[in-house]
C-alpha cells in the first residue's frame, strides 16, 4: 500500500481537481495506474515524459498525471504526438486515445503513424462504445451489439486493431486487458521501450454505456466476461473452438528505426558531406 | 553601411511562393509539416530541399492538412517555430486545429494561397474568396492575425513578420496569398541577418513550481516554455483556468476568454500594417491588397496623371481590421473603391467602418481572372 501512495505522490498532479471523471465500474483508471507504473519501472524522468491524448473519456487521463500533458483535439493525438517527437526527439512521447477516437475520426493518422513509423507509443483503450458523449456505437462495437445509435444492434462489422496496426506497419502490437493489469503493465513497459510506433490495444469495460445495453447486470460481470474473453496468444493458438475468446500479448515486433532515428541519420549524413547549414 | 557589406548581400530571382519559404527561414522556422496542393505547393518544395540544412531542421509530409496543423502545434509547442503552407480546401481543413491553437495559444504560421472559386474551384487561377475564413473559420469566438503580401519582395518581408507577430502574441498568424502573387517571379534582395527583426516567444524566468501556463499578465501573453525544459504543464483545447486545467466555472472561463481577446486587442496599433500610396491629399481611394493592390498601385498613377487626385490604401494586416488608418480616409475622401477577387469580403469590413461617411464602391471579379490596372481606372477616372 504505502508503494501505491507512493507513486500516487510521485505521479499524480497535487494541484488537480480529484476525484476522477470516470464512472464506477469504469477500467480507465486501471490504464492510468498501469501508465504510471510503467513510467516508474522504466525510470523516466517526469521532464522527458509526454502524454498526449485525444477527446473522449480515456482523453481525460492527460490532465492527471504530472507529466508534460496535452490534450489534443478528436482524433488528432497522433499528429500532435508526431510533431512533437520530430522536434524534440529525446522526449518520451506517449499517446492515449479510445476506439471511436484513434480507429473512428483519427483512423487515417493511425494508419499514417504506423507507415511512417514514428517513435511514439500509442494506448488504444477499447471500451466498444462512444462514453463520454452518451453511448453511440463505434468502430469496435461488436457486430449486433446495441447501442443509442444502434437500437436493433450494430449492423456493422468491428475493427480488429491490431491486425489493422500490423497492416500499416507499426514496430510493435500488442493487446492487454484491464482485467489482467500485471500483464497489461508489462506489454506497456515493452512498447515504451522500443523504437518506432508501438501500440497497445487495452480492452477495458464500460459499464454505464455499454455494459448496461448489452445484457451485462454489473460491472463485475463485465470484468468477470474479460476475464474470461482474454486468452495469452499462445493458449489462444493452440486451442481447437475459438468462439468466444480474444487472444492478448505480443503480436508484432520489428526493430526498424523509428523515423526520427532516420531523420537523424539524414541529417548526420548531410553533415558528413558538408551540407549541414549551408 | 560599408561596400564590403553591401557586396555580400544576395540578389535572387523568385516565385512569391520561393520567398515566403525564403523569409521562413529567415525568421528562425525550423519545421515544416504539409501536403501536397496547387498553388502553394512550390511552400514545401522549397521546405523539404532546405529544412535538411538547417540545424535541426524537420521537414514532413503529413497524410492530410489537419495533421499537418496538428504536426505543427506539437512542433510549435516542443518550442519550434512552425509552418504550413495549403490552399483553400486545405485550409478549411485546418480550422479546428487552427482554433486549437487559438485556444492554447500556440503560436504558429499558416499560409493559404488562395485559388478561384468555392469548392475544388479554379486550382490554377487566383482569387480572394477566403479573406473571411481566415477571420472567422475556426468555431467559437476566437481573436486572429491575417496578413497579406502584393509582391515578392512583400512575401518575404511578411514570412518574417507573420512569425514575428505569432511568437509576440501567441497566436497562430495566417499569411494570406492569391495564386498571381504566389507564381509571380521577381529579382528581389534577400535581407542579411540583423537587418531585420527576429522575435521569439517570451520565457518564463521564474522556477517551474511557480509557472502558471495562463496566467493573467499585463501583455496578456503569458510566457511560453517548450516541453520538457522541465515546467510540466497542461494543454487542453477545453476552456481552461490559469494552469490549464479544464474549468467551467464562469469567472475563470470569462477571464481566460476575454485576455485572450485583450492580448490582440490592446496592440491593434503594433498589429495593423498598411501601406499609404499617394494618401496625402487624396480624394479618391482604392482599398485593396494582394495582386489586386499592386493593379492599383499603377491604376491610381494612371488616375493622378488623368488629373484625379487618387490615393491607394494597400492592406498588409486584413485581421484585426486596419479600422482607424481605413476610417481617416473615409473622412476626407468623396469616392472609395474596394476591388477584390471575390464577391465583396474586405468591402464587407471597409462598409462596416464606413456607416454613411462616404460612397463605397466595389469591384468584384470571381471568373479567375486578375483584376486589371485598366478597369480600375475605368471605376476612378
Amino acid at each position: 500500500m504505502a508503494e501505491v501512495t507512493q507513486l500516487i505522490h510521485q505521479y499524480l498532479r497535487h494541484n488537480k481537481k480529484f476525484p476522477l471523471v470516470f464512472c464506477p465500474g469504469c477500467g480507465i483508471g486501471i490504464v492510468l495506474g498501469s501508465l504510471v507504473r510503467s513510467v516508474h519501472a522504466l525510470d523516466i524522468p517526469k521532464d522527458d515524459m509526454v502524454v498526449v491524448a485525444g477527446i473522449g473519456c480515456s482523453g481525460r487521463i492527460a490532465a492527471y498525471v504530472d507529466f508534460n500533458t496535452v490534450h489534443a483535439t478528436h482524433g488528432r493525438a497522433l499528429t500532435l504526438a508526431t510533431g512533437i517527437k520530430m522536434a524534440s526527439p529525446h522526449l518520451r512521447v506517449l499517446t492515449v486515445m479510445g476506439d471511436g477516437d484513434a480507429l473512428s475520426i483519427g483512423g487515417n493518422h493511425l494508419i499514417h503513424a504506423a507507415r511512417r513509423n514514428i517513435g511514439v507509443t500509442a494506448l488504444v483503450v477499447n471500451n466498444f462504445i462512444y462514453g463520454m458523449t452518451g453511448g453511440q456505437c463505434s468502430p469496435t462495437t461488436p457486430f449486433g451489439s446495441y447501442t443509442h445509435t444502434s437500437p436493433q444492434g450494430q449492423m456493422e462489422k468491428s475493427f480488429d486493431v491490431v491486425e489493422m496496426a500490423r497492416a500499416a506497419g507499426a514496430n510493435g502490437v500488442y493487446r492487454g486487458s484491464v482485467f489482467h493489469a500485471k500483464a497489461l503493465d508489462g506489454l506497456v513497459q515493452r512498447a515504451m521501450s522500443r523504437p518506432g510506433f508501438n501500440l497497445v490495444e487495452v480492452m477495458t469495460p464500460c459499464f454505464t454505456q455499454y455494459g448496461r445495453g448489452n445484457r451485462f447486470r454489473s460491472p463485475v460481470e463485465m470484468f468477470q466476461w474479460l476475464k474470461d474473453t482474454m486468452t495469452p496468444r499462445e493458449v489462444y493458438e493452440k486451442l481447437e473452438d475459438k468462439t468466444g475468446k480474444l487472444p492478448m500479448g505480443v503480436f508484432v515486433e520489428h526493430d526498424e528505426p523509428g523515423l526520427e532515428q532516420r531523420h537523424a541519420a539524414m541529417r548526420q549524413a548531410l553533415a558528413d558531406k558538408g551540407g549541414a547549414g549551408s | 553601411m560599408s561596400a564590403m557589406q553591401r557586396k555580400k548581400r544576395t540578389e535572387a530571382f523568385l516565385l512569391g511562393n520561393e520567398a515566403v519559404a525564403e523569409g521562413a527561414l529567415l525568421a528562425g522556422c525550423t519545421f515544416f509539416a504539409g501536403y501536397p496542393i496547387t498553388p502553394s505547393t512550390e511552400i514545401m518544395e522549397v521546405m523539404a530541399r532546405r529544412l535538411p540544412h538547417v540545424e535541426n531542421g524537420v521537414f514532413l509530409q503529413m497524410e492530410d492538412e489537419i495533421a499537418s496543423a496538428g504536426a505543427i502545434i506539437g512542433a510549435s509547442l516542443a518550442g519550434r517555430k512552425a509552418m504550413t503552407a495549403t490552399s483553400g480546401p486545405g485550409f478549411s481543413l485546418m480550422q479546428e486545429q487552427i482554433g486549437y491553437a487559438c485556444m492554447t495559444e500556440t503560436p504558429l504560421v499558416i499560409v493559404n494561397v488562395m485559388r478561384g472559386g468555392s469548392s475544388t474551384g479554379l486550382p490554377t487561377s487566383p482569387g480572394q474568396g477566403d479573406v473571411q475564413q481566415a477571420r472567422w473559420g475556426a468555431h467559437g469566438d476566437h481573436p486572429i492575425i491575417v496578413f497579406s503580401a502584393s509582391d515578392v519582395r512583400e512575401c518575404l518581408e511578411m514570412a518574417i513578420t507573420a512569425f514575428n507577430y505569432a511568437e509576440k502574441y501567441r497566436t497562430p498568424v495566417i499569411l494570406l496569398l492569391d495564386e498571381i502573387t504566389a507564381h509571380t517571379r521577381e529579382k528581389i534582395e534577400i535581407p542579411r541577418p540583423g537587418e531585420f527583426e527576429v522575435l521569439s516567444r517570451l520565457l518564463p524566468t521564474m522556477p517551474p513550481e511557480w509557472y502558471k501556463p495562463y496566467e493573467e499578465t499585463v501583455r496578456g501573453v503569458p510566457p511560453m516554455p517548450p516541453i520538457g525544459t522541465g515546467y510540466r504543464f497542461h494543454v487542453t483545447g477545453l476552456t481552461h483556468d490559469p494552469l490549464g486545467f479544464p474549468t467551467s466555472r464562469p469567472d475563470e472561463v470569462k477571464a481566460v476568454t476575454e485576455r485572450m481577446f485583450r492580448k490582440i486587442d490592446r496592440f491593434f496599433h503594433d498589429i495593423q500594417i498598411v501601406d499609404h500610396d499617394l494618401t496625402e491629399d487624396c480624394d479618391t481611394l482604392v482599398i485593396a491588397y494582394g495582386s489586386v493592390a499592386r493593379s492599383a498601385r499603377l491604376a491610381v498613377r494612371q488616375a493622378r496623371e488623368a488629373g484625379v487626385k487618387a490615393g491607394l490604401l494597400s492592406l498588409k494586416t486584413l485581421f484585426p481590421f486596419p479600422r482607424p488608418q481605413v476610417e481617416k480616409l473615409l473622412r476626407t475622401c468623396k469616392l472609395v473603391l474596394v476591388p477584390e477577387m471575390n464577391m465583396g469580403q474586405i468591402s464587407r469590413e471597409v462598409k462596416r467602418v464606413n456607416s454613411g461617411i462616404t460612397t463605397i464602391r466595389t469591384l468584384n471579379r470571381v471568373d479567375g481572372q486578375i483584376i486589371t490596372p485598366s478597369q480600375i481606372l475605368k471605376e476612378i477616372a
